[in-house]
């Protein structure tokens, strides 16, 4: 599948929300953990040799399981391949929860549902949709109805 | 660099609703001949396809930081995805008609991350505001901001500015085109963070006052993000459900 490297690499270079060094493996035969510089830019996980400036690759995060598996370890899965996890061992436990939350609050479509939920809300109590001040009530990407998960 | 291909692929096929699809023309990058595609976005992927019904995308262009402008092409009707940086690649793009136009133009526009981010930290800000109890910051009661832009952070500026609309576009719900936005400083903190955790959360919202609550949750509305992660997921199975329910009354009997 072609894609806009350049673009993509730009954006490895933005600030993350999240970055860490963490121990990764991949879903090939034989892949060990190995230190990887971990890092969060919107709903993409890019990761690098710790010292290279340019990422082996990049997750796309959307219709992924984050699962919390044993101490300090969680995984990454598709939803479509659930069995291939990419596995990820931190340093604490503590480090593991915070990654398990931000990656799973990282997808553009948890961002768009949360929204969904806001309008929802605001609207309830208002009695008034809070997108119409914006002009994009009627923008598809933020309809109830439009999107079903 | 690798990238999860099957999962995008899987992504750009599978049901959920896509943001705007449709054919539209796509200029080669080394021969200028247009070439027809089948085109889906689906938050900030735009995939292009052979054909409509082609099992995998030929491609995908990452939206995140592109500009959506109309462009002085011979083909009628076109327009470009630019990114900044000195060698990249400008898509060229060419819709039907130009409602069609109109309408790419638009959802591209606002189809990056950090767009829906901004939209999605202004409403929990309002929500947080009308929890509190300040009733001047409801959206009815408060002078309407009308447009607004998101503060570039010191560190994404480089990053996301949201793209100019071309001034032909129809105003929307009587309010004007939202790219002439002001007002920058209304919008909260955009400094990277994904989650609610790092940024000295929003308390949560309170439980409208019909919705009937096991006490325990009750107890821990006034608790942290956790909390709120909890309450979020209920309420989002609740917005699923009726989703479901008003998709299948638009739908009407099934035959």
């Amino acid at each position: 599948m072609r894609y806009n490297e350049r673009e993509l690499l730009s954006l490895a270079r933005q600030p993350a929300e999240k970055a860490a060094e963490i121990r990764m493996s991949v879903p090939k035969k034989g892949s060990v953990l190995k230190k990887r510089l971990v890092k969060l830019v919107v709903n993409f996980l890019f990761y690098f040799r710790t010292d290279e400036a340019e990422p082996i690759g990049a997750l796309l995060l959307e219709h992924c399981k984050i699962t919390k598996e044993e101490e300090n370890v969680f995984s990454i899965s598709f939803i479509e391949e659930p069995e291939r996890k990419y596995c990820f061992e931190c340093a604490t436990e503590e480090q593991c929860q915070e990654w398990v939350e931000a990656l799973k609050r990282a997808s553009y479509e948890f961002l768009r549902r949360s929204l969904i939920f806001y309008r929802n809300e605001i609207q309830k109590m208002t009695g008034k949709d809070p997108l119409e001040q914006y002009g994009i009530s009627e923008e598809a990407r933020f309809q109830l109805g439009a999107h079903r998960q | 660099m690798k990238l999860n291909e099957r999962s995008l692929a899987f992504y750009a096929t599978c049901d959920s609703p896509a943001d705007n699809a449709g054919f539209l023309y796509k200029r080669g990058e080394r021969h200028t001949a247009y070439h027809r595609r089948w085109f889906v976005l689906k938050g900030n992927m735009l995939f292009y396809f052979e054909e409509r019904d082609s099992r995998e995308p030929v491609g995908v262009i990452v939206l995140e930081g592109c500009n959506v402008e109309l462009c002085d092409a011979a083909e009628n009707y076109a327009f470009a995805i630019r990114f900044g940086g000195t060698k990249s690649r400008t898509y060229v793009l060419a819709a039907e008609n130009q409602a069609a136009m109109e309408s790419w133009v638009k959802s591209l526009s606002r189809a990056s991350f950090d767009y829906m981010r901004l939209v999605v930290r202004e409403l929990e800000k309002q929500l947080q505001e009308m929890s509190q109890g300040l009733a001047g910051a409801c959206a009815g009661s408060r002078e309407p901001p009308g447009l607004w832009k998101p503060k570039p952070s010191g560190l994404e500026e480089s990053r996301e500015r949201l793209p100019a609309l071309p001034a032909i576009l129809p105003k929307e719900n009587g309010c004007a085109v939202w790219n002439n936005v002001l007002g920058a400083d209304r919008l909260p903190d955009t400094s990277g963070c994904a989650g609610h955790d790092e940024e000295g959360n929003p308390r949560p919202p309170p439980l409208p006052p019909r919705r009937r609550v096991s006490s325990g949750e009750a107890a821990a509305v006034a608790h942290g993000p956790s909390t709120f992660c909890r309450l979020h997921e209920q309420y989002s199975r609740e917005v699923a459900q009726l989703r479901q329910d008003w998709q299948q009354r638009q739908r009407g009997p099934r035959p």
